[in-house]
Parts: structure tokens; sequence; C-alpha cells
């Protein structure tokens, strides 16, 4: 059980990269269990409260072309174990020291469901991630043939948590609810007619845009090209120059940062008015990095509300940014409390043991950073608001949040639900 | 209309940086009968250092083209620095080796400097800074931007001077014997050892060049981007006929148009039963068609197999 400091990705060379940032984790983090802080030690003392170890598993790309978006991730889950260490949490009367075996899928299905494997077989007691839906959905069928609680903060296919498995939860809103908005308000407030699509071929930016199709041709707006590139392409200048064709009204791309901002800039290189539209995978500062002043203007979408209107965000966004030197990309948030949610769910059920807490992660009613976070049957969150943001002189503007339950009994949540413009 | 020239743009410019990187591949070839799997790498590591020393440079009020030629330069030093160094510790002691074992070592050092990058310049994408003024130009109604066409011009300048360095001059003479027969080679006076090590210098400048060019053009800089560009130019290098010099540039050109006139047209041409997903399978097939009526690529002459 003492092997196990913070994130130990599979490659040795791979690991030592923000040597850094992982020294200062594996400081903070293994810190406090060789030695007990000053402030728990005198009351641990006389009372010599057991302790119990949590290991919690976290998966993400820590290689390849999305590793600063797995690396954000793991770093909104360290932050959370810090958090849980430092607020000395009990489990069952036992003091819990959290622990965690962070793992890289390198974005891929099969090395995700080896290293799934991989954490079943170290008995983790609970995961977060994958980052991929791509990753998450054949891994989450390894989580819950072990019985292990898998929470994911940004896995958004919605077929996820369809197959009936109980133990996949997301605190995420699903693509379904994400094209939905994309769609309509790409057809209502945009006002496009003509509407050009591109995705990744993930299962992601495939599912994505599935959704946004149907949400576009639901709401009367003609799609005029539908065009195809993958998760490692810099060059979109063929498929772009077809699209110029087909003069559409508004392009919506649905896969990660990566592509979307080399794709923005070309649209613009090649001479295409047309307006540009992406979903939570391009909604980061690295796209507005990439694309330069091409993205002024453009807009995408992001689940949840905007942090800084969350009542610990702020707070939140500070202390991202003093433990790692730098700004959160994207799901860091998301996965912080996707973390919460399963030291919460051990709180309540006064155990760690996957069998014992598992169904109360199903009753979880959490207020976490990004939402206050409850599970419907399958697993989706209750309340799914979306919130649009432009991205405006180099920054990422909040437009509005549209929707708030569209996942069903939305009328409970408390979620401030700033939907103003939307009918 | 302008919507084809516009795809043969696309194509001629994608076209001639797989050139200038399949040339890094087919020199070595060419020379040691080895596939240099690293070569991808050296270009990205071109890119990222260019990426460095230009955006230094900018910072402290170096005027942008002084900027530019400046990370040129210092890329071109490191790749040929990193080149030799790859040559003189990963393949010089297995030249007497089977054929599998310096390919191995490829792979393995392809690894290295791939994650040696990532510990240097991190997980995070680098934005490139615009070398040349964002200027449009029309031809019959497509867009081409000035990057576009120095791109394609200092390509080809390249290409040119490498053919006539390999034709005309005393090391180009040296590198073709060694090629031939690396044994009698060295039987007439020629050190092979040094036309080896500058082979390997000289196609990792090629490659800090065309580092250089695909970070301007696409504006990214990224420590994985060699896997995929490594990739596509062998591809090219092989299409053209692996080993040979006007084979790389042939093959590279033909690969860019390929995957552009594919990509536009292959929805069109299969009434939308294959979309644009289906690039790169297209690029592949007309690949192992070439290869299977011309086995020794497109430009290739048949070679006696060399142990």
């Amino acid at each position: 059980m003492t092997k196990t400091c913070p994130a130990r990705p599979a490659h040795p060379l791979a690991s030592a990269v923000p040597l850094a940032l992982l020294i200062a984790a594996a400081l903070a983090g293994c810190g406090n269990k060789e030695e007990p802080k000053p402030a728990a030690a005198p009351a641990a003392a006389p009372a010599a409260a057991p302790t119990i170890t949590v290991r919690i598993g976290h998966v993400g790309p820590l290689t390849g072309p999305q590793a600063h978006l797995g690396k954000d991730n793991e770093d909104g889950a360290l932050l959370a174990i810090d958090d849980l260490n430092a607020q000395g949490v009990e489990i069952g009367g036992a003091k819990a020291k959290f622990e965690l075996l962070s793992e890289d899928d390198q974005a891929d299905p099969k090395q995700g469901t080896i290293v799934a494997q991989k954490l079943v077989d170290a008995k983790v007691n609970g995961i977060v991630g994958h980052l991929n839906s791509g990753t998450t959905i054949p891994a989450s069928k390894i989580y819950f043939d072990a019985g292990i609680p898998q929470v994911s903060g940004s896995a958004t296919n919605p077929k996820y948590t369809q197959q009936g498995f109980n133990t996949a939860f997301r605190v995420m809103t699903n693509d379904v609810q994400q094209g939905l908005v994309l769609g309509e308000y790409g057809v209502k407030a945009l006002g496009a007619k003509k509407i050009a699509l591109v995705d990744d071929r993930t299962a992601y930016g495939q599912g994505l845009a599935d959704e946004v199709e149907k949400s576009i041709k639901a709401n009367g707006g003609e799609v005029v090209a539908r065009e195809f590139t993958n998760d490692k392409a810099t060059d979109f200048k063929a498929i772009l120059t077809k699209i110029k064709s087909k003069k559409p009204d508004l392009i919506v791309y649905a896969g990660m940062d990566a592509q979307a901002g080399p794709l923005m800039k070309q649209l613009r290189e090649l001479g295409i008015k047309s307006n540009f539209l992406t979903g939570d995978g391009g909604c980061t500062p690295e796209f507005m990095k990439l694309a330069g002043e091409a993205a002024e203007g453009q807009m995408c979408s992001l689940p949840g509300v905007p942090l800084d209107k969350m009542p610990g965000g702020p707070a939140f966004v500070n202390k991202f940014k003093v433990k790692f030197n730098t700004d959160i990309q994207l799901y860091a948030p998301y996965v912080y409390d996707a973390t919460m949610v399963l030291a919460d769910a051990m709180k309540r059920a006064g155990s760690a043991d996957p069998a014992k807490y598992l169904p109360e992660v199903a009753k979880t009613d959490y207020q976490g950073v990004t939402a206050r976070i409850a599970f419907d049957a399958k697993g989706d969150l209750k309340s799914g608001p979306i919130s649009l943001y432009k991205y405006v002189g180099g920054k990422l503007q909040f437009v509005e949040t549209v929707g708030g339950g569209a996942g069903g009994s939305g009328g409970d949540a408390p979620v401030p639900a700033k939907g103003d413009g939307q009918k | 209309m302008d919507i084809f020239i516009q795809q043969i743009i696309n194509g001629l410019v994608l076209g001639s940086i797989y050139a200038l990187v399949a040339l890094g591949y087919t020199m070595v070839y060419g020379i040691l009968g080895l596939i240099n799997f690293a070569h991808g790498e050296v270009v990205m590591l071109g890119a990222l250092t260019a990426y460095s020393t230009i955006t230094g440079l900018l910072g402290l009020g170096v005027p942008l083209p002084l900027a530019a030629l400046a990370g040129l330069a210092v890329a071109a030093l490191l790749c040929m620095a990193v080149g030799y160094t790859v040559e003189r510790i990963a393949y010089r002691p297995l030249r007497g080796a089977p054929r599998l074992a310096p390919l191995i070592t490829a792979i393995g050092v392809s690894i290295v400097l791939q994650n040696g990058a990532m510990m240097v310049w991190g997980r995070n994408y680098h934005a490139f800074p615009n070398l040349v003024p964002e200027r449009q130009y029309d031809v019959f109604g497509a867009t081409i931007t000035l990057l576009q066409v120095l791109t394609v011009l200092l390509a080809a300048l390249t290409m040119a001077g490498l053919m006539l360095l390999v034709l005309r001059t005393k090391l180009g003479r040296a590198m073709r014997a060694t090629a031939e027969n690396p044994a009698i080679a060295q039987l007439m006076g020629v050190d092979v050892n040094r036309i080896v090590s500058l082979t390997f210098v000289l196609g990792s400048a090629l490659a800090a060049l065309a580092g250089l060019m695909v970070s301007a053009n696409y504006s990214i800089a990224h420590y994985y981007m060699g896997f995929i560009l490594g990739l596509k130019a062998f591809t090219a290098a092989v299409l053209g006929g692996i080993g040979n010099l006007a084979g790389a540039m042939v093959g590279g050109i033909l690969l860019g148009l390929i995957e552009s006139l594919g990509a536009g047209y292959i929805g069109d041409l299969t009434g939308g039963f294959f979309g644009s997903n289906y690039q790169d399978v297209f690029a592949f097939f007309v690949l192992i068609a070439v290869l299977v009526f011309r086995p020794s690529g497109l430009v290739g002459e048949k070679v006696a197999e060399r142990a």
C-alpha cells in the first residue's frame, strides 16, 4: 500500500514530464502519508484512530495529441485528492487517506481497456475517468464486471450510461443534451439555414455530430455537408474546400481543440466567411491560441454553468492556478467534482468498499464546483444546463445558459439556471 | 473549377512538405538500407526549436525576418546535431547486424526523442507565430496565401539544390558510390563513415526546414506532430521508390495531391457512399496499387538486394 504515490503513468519518461508538478504533487500527496500534518497530529495521537487508505484510479490520455487535456484532468483529480486529505475525511470512523493511481490510455480504446484492467487488478476503490468517450465506454464494462463505481468528468457519448451498468456515472451533460442545444442555437439564435458538419470520427465527435444533425433538421435547418477528419489531423484544407463549394452559413465542428483551432484558422485562409460553432471539446484556451484572430466572435458550448457563477467557482480557479501554476484547460473542475462525488458517497456509506458505497453514489446530492450533482436512473446528471460562450479578445465570454432540466426532473435541482433569453 | 484548382493548390503545398521529409527517409535508405523511423521526430524537433527561438527573439524585439532566419538556423543546427548523434550511437554500432535490429532501434530512438520533447516543451500545443504577412492571392477563384507560395518555392529550390549536390559534386559522387557498394567505395578511398554521417546531417537539416514549414503553415507545434507526418512521408518515399531522390519528390507531391483530391471528390464519385473519412484509405489504396504493379515504386529502379 505504500508504493502508490501520486500519478504514475505507464512510461517512466512520460511520467517525468511536468516534473515540477509531479514532484510538487508527490511532496504534497505523499508527504501527508509519511508524517501527519501538525494540526492533525495532536488529535490523532490520543485517540489513535484507525486509518484506511482509499485508492482512486484516474485515467486519461497523458501522452499523444490530447495529452494537455489528460494532464488537466489529472490535475483536477490531484487537487481533489489533496483537498480530501487536507480535510481529514473520516469514513466509518476511520481516518481516510486518499491516493491517486493515474494511468495513461493515450485516448486509445484498446489501451483504455488494458489500463482499466490494471486498475481493477490493483483493487482501486473507485474510478474517475476516462477522458474520452471512446475509451470510457469499453472500459466501463471492465469496471462494471468488477463492481467498481466509475464517474467520468468528460465522457459525453450517451451510450456510456445506456449500457445498463449500475457502476457508470458522469458529472457532465451528454451529447444528446448538448447536440440539441448546439443545433437549435445554430438555427434559431444564429439564424443559419445551411449548415456544414465536421467531426473527428471518435465516439465523442461522431456521437455529438449525429445529435447536432438531428437537432438541426428538427429545427428546420439544412445540413449541406457532412465531412470527416481524425483526432490526429492538422490539415483540413481538402474538406474545407469541399465545404466552401456548398456555401454554408455555419460550420459546426465536433471534436477536440487540437483540431478545432487549426481548422478554424484554415477556414479563414480559404476565404470562407461562415460562422463557426463547436462543442465542449473545442471550448478551451488552447483553441483560441491555435486559431488566433480567426476565433474572434465564434462560439462554443460547455456543459454546466460558468465557473464564476458557481458558489465555489472563482476560489477553485485560484486554487488550481496556485497549485499547478497553469490555467484550467477544460475538464479539471468536472474531474474534481467526480472525485468528490466518490468520496462523498463513501462518507455517507461509512465504507470505501465498492459494493457497500455504490448504492450511495446513485443517491448523490452534492454541491460541486460545476453543478449541483444528482444522478438519474441511468447515471446521467438530472439537471443538464448547457452554457454558450463567445471567443472575444482571446477570452471565453459567457453568453447564456440554455436548458437545465433536459435530463428529466430538473425542477428540484437548485442550479441557478440563467436561461434568460431562451424560450 | 475553382474548387478543383483549390484542391490542387492544397495538395501541392501538403505534397511539397511530404516530399521534403520523404527525402530524409530516402537518402538514409539509399545509403544504408535502413528505414530511419526517427526522422519524423527530427522534423518535430526542428519545428519546436524554431518555435522557441523565434518567439524568444520576437520577445526581445528582434525583427521578424531576422528571427525567422535565426529560428531556421538554430533548428537546422540542432537537428543536424541530433541526426549525427543518433547515427553515431544508435545505428553505427548495429551496421553489421541483421536488418531488424536497426529498425527496432529506430523505433526506440523515435520514442526517446518524442518523450524527450514532451519533457522539454510540455504537453500543450504551441501556436506558431506568423512568419510572413497574411496576404492572399486569387488564382481563378481559388485562394493561395503568400506563405503557401513560399513553401512550394522553397521546397522546390531545396530539392533542386540537393539534386545538384548529389549529381554534380564530389561529395555527391561519394554518396552515390557508397549507396552502390560501401565496401568497394571504401576501397576506392571514400570515407564511408563520414559519408553516412553527412547523409544523416543533411537529411536532418532538410527535416528542420520541413518542420518550420509545417508549423508555419498550420500554426501549430506539438511534441506529437512528427509521428503522423513521418508515417505519411515514409509512405510517399515508398510510393516514389524508396532510395531514389527523384522518387521521394514525385511520391511526396503525388501523395499530397491524392489526399487532397481524395478528400474532396471521393464522396461525389461514390454518390456519398464513401465520405472524406476514407481519405487515408484512398491514399493507401493508391500506394498498394502502385506497389502491386511496380514493386520498387514509381521512379525506383530494380536494385539487387544487399545484405
